[in-house]
């Protein structure tokens, strides 16, 4: 991040005896994975162009417990949120905001049941809400008229009914969006849910990722739009098994706003 | 003696559906052996739904031609059944076509029956083709060999020939009014069978056509007694649990799965630093049955999953939109629910044979029916969820059974395994050092 880009804690702004106006969660990927990290790095640059009142846990955030539950050990779920329940009712924390679709759907479903109740959005609601309080504006940009699909994140589209946040926020982008054939609700999953991530797939004909981004490739988009960071490794990964790495890009949507706005 | 075809009707009709009533009573048992969840609030949104997903068919029409088809069917189901209520009362009293006197309604209402059924044979002859000529894919998946596939036929040759019977007892009987037989009255309108059917036994004598007529109607009355008794053996049970199946469907966000109640407690117990590890444990607490985390069986569902397996039609789009089987894995969510009935099914004959109680049997859904290669292939992304023309949730099964292998067996997947600990030693996935958490700040 550069100087002039202040990233505070909770921790901070509790000595401070403020409140900030959301918390962004960031996520384990968001954390440590070096293509997530440029995301984080980028919603956080539109957070401060929007001059966002916002904080981050830091070194206090803790797995949500998404991979844990999908896994099925309820257990170490369980505690992974109450630890962060705690944490987060000690520092009053009202507003939620994460570029994670699994956090999100954790943090928002899953939470509340447990003592934590906050207002959670992904970061393309919240993106387009500044669009549309006019806290955040964009006028064409490098993407103007090229041609741009959007994978639907399992998590943010059939585990949560949101399908349009991220595609308004690309056509505030001025982009062509196209549709591969499986979109929405019918989207397919990039392979990386339900804790797959973690571990070797089952044995089959081929990976998940590798049908899905042939489901991209066939509408020869230039960039393949993402809002999840496990999409986006699932899906760039697709995209180099295909040997079209140089073609087309995997980009995510708060990526692409701040690189139109040459932040 | 003039009585005995109204004595042998009401012992075919109490016969039929007593034998049906007493299977039906087997079925709520047996869904009754899942665990109790409440699904008694928002009474309106579930009648919403129910309206709109089993009534109204809108998840059967995103496949617009099976939708279609299908939606000509279920309405001709429907409505030809307002004829099922005539034919019991004409069959109870030796009467011949009691609702005649509606006069040019009773026309319009046998001519619209006859209408409908050719549009139903039409579209049966179209699902038969789609099954067996055209061998639509999700038809053949490995768990669609034996009975299932049997089943998937036979459900069709059943409606052929209740509707041929249907429409020959009308075109006899049509033929009758011609010759002015007595007894049957001057009634109905045939628009369909008068050229469809009539034309073969054109010519016969009055004695043949009511002979015809007569056999034709007791047929089809039988038939839709054996139709009704075979549901509870078949896949189309559907066309009644679809309803409180559709009714007592999830309304939370799909991506929102259940926190275990018997977790929350021992964690809140582990968290509680006022806790004490050496008291004397509570009484009462202690001679509650322990809970088992997870499902290795059917018991250790609950009655909605239970009841979701009875009322899966196999139609296998879960199956065709689930990640891991279009890339070939083992997975089948249909399998999942076909397995679960299965397993339930052998649970009640056991507990049937053994004076109603369940005798161990040393089988259990996990393993013997469903096996962790399946179960570890999902990736929980809803897809079989969302398609779902009934609101089936084979992915609530799955976690269970995950939930049961990670806590009660510790079964888990090496990777998996080394994610959690990662997890729990260092609050990620992966095993970086949480007070690094923040360095891409600096970066």
């Amino acid at each position: 991040m550069g100087k002039a880009i202040k990233v505070p804690t909770m921790a901070q702004y509790m000595a401070d005896g403020k409140l900030p106006e959301v918390l962004f969660w960031v996520g384990c990927a968001g954390s440590f994975d070096d293509r997530a990290k440029k995301i984080t790095k980028a919603f956080v640059k539109l957070l401060h162009k929007a001059r966002i009142d916002f904080a981050v846990l830091g070194t206090e955030e803790g797995c949500t417990g998404d991979p844990a539950k999908r896994s099925g050990n309820e257990f170490l779920f369980q505690m992974q949120a109450m630890t962060n329940i705690e944490l987060m009712n000690a520092y009053k924390v009202k507003k939620i905001v994460t570029a994670c679709p699994h956090c999100f759907n954790t943090l928002k479903n899953e939470y509340p049941n447990l003592g934590g109740n906050y207002e959670v959005v992904h970061h393309t609601q919240f993106l387009k809400s500044l669009f549309d309080e006019g806290r955040l504006s964009i006028k064409g940009g490098k993407y103007k008229g090229k041609r741009i699909t959007f994978h639907d994140p399992c998590y943010l589209g059939r585990a949560n009914n949101i399908y349009e946040a991220p595609r308004e926020l690309l056509k505030k982008l001025e982009v062509a969006l196209i549709e591969m054939k499986k979109s929405k609700r019918n989207g397919l999953c990039c392979g990386a849910g339900g804790a797959q991530m973690f571990k070797e797939a089952e044995k089959g004909e081929k990976d998940i990722n590798i049908e899905r981004t042939k489901q991209a490739l066939e509408i020869n988009p230039s960039i393949i739009a993402a809002g999840c960071p496990f999409c986006n490794t699932m899906m760039t990964d697709g995209v180099k098994n295909s040997k079209k790495e140089g073609a087309v890009e995997i980009m995510d949507i708060a990526e692409m706003i701040a690189n139109a706005q040459d932040l | 003696m003039q009585y005995i075809p109204n004595i042998l009707f009401l012992l075919l009709l109490v016969g039929g559906v007593g034998y049906f009533t007493m299977n039906i009573r087997k079925l709520i048992r047996n869904i009754n052996l899942g665990l109790d969840v409440d699904r008694k609030d928002q009474k309106n949104i579930r009648f919403k739904n129910m309206a709109k997903i089993a009534l109204g068919q809108t998840k059967m029409v995103r496949r617009p031609i099976a939708g279609f088809l299908h939606i000509i069917v279920y309405v001709g189901f429907l409505i030809i059944n307002i004829e099922v209520l005539e034919i019991i009362i004409d069959g109870l009293f030796g009467t011949h076509r009691i609702f005649a006197p509606l006069g040019k309604a009773y026309n319009v209402l046998i001519g619209s029956f006859e209408i409908l059924a050719l549009l139903v044979l039409v579209a049966i002859i179209a699902f038969w083709i789609r099954r067996n000529v055209i061998k639509i894919k999700r038809f053949f998946s490995a768990e669609m060999t034996g009975w299932p596939k049997s089943d998937g036929n036979n459900i069709l040759y059943f409606e052929i020939v209740l509707m041929l019977l249907f429409l020959t007892m009308n075109a006899a009987d049509y033929k009758l009014q011609l010759l002015e037989a007595a007894h049957y009255v001057k009634a109905g309108a045939f628009p369909v069978s008068s050229w469809m059917i009539a034309p073969f036994i054109d010519g016969l004598s009055e004695s043949a056509l009511i002979v015809i007529e007569r056999s034709a109607w007791w047929l089809h009355i039988a038939g839709i007694l054996v139709f009704l008794n075979y549901l509870y053996f078949s896949k189309h049970l559907h066309i009644l649990l679809a309803f409180p199946n559709t009714y007592f469907a999830k309304l939370t966000p799909n991506g929102q799965f259940t926190n275990s109640e018997a977790v929350t407690k021992e964690v809140k117990l582990m968290m509680d630093p006022d806790a004490d590890p050496y008291a004397t444990p509570d009484p009462v607490a202690e001679t509650e049955e322990v809970a088992k985390f997870g499902a290795s069986d059917v018991m250790d569902l609950n009655w909605i999953q239970l009841m979701n397996a009875y009322t899966c039609t196999e139609c296998g789009r879960c199956t065709s939109e689930c990640p891991a089987n279009l890339t070939g894995k083992k997975l089948s969510p249909r399998k999942i629910m076909m397995d679960t009935r299965d397993r339930l099914e052998e649970v009640g004959k056991n507990i049937d044979a053994n004076n109603g109680e369940f005798k161990d049997d040393g089988k259990q859904l996990l393993g013997d029916y469903i096996t962790t290669e399946e179960l570890w292939a999902c990736t929980t992304c809803n897809a079989c969820v969302e398609t779902c023309p009934v609101s089936i949730d084979p992915l609530s099964i799955i976690n269970e059974m995950r939930r049961y292998l990670v806590m009660e067996e510790s079964a888990a997947p090496t990777e998996l395994n080394n994610m959690m600990s990662n997890i729990e030693n260092n609050g990620a996935p992966w095993p970086y050092n949480q007070m690094d958490r923040l360095n891409w700040v600096n970066e």
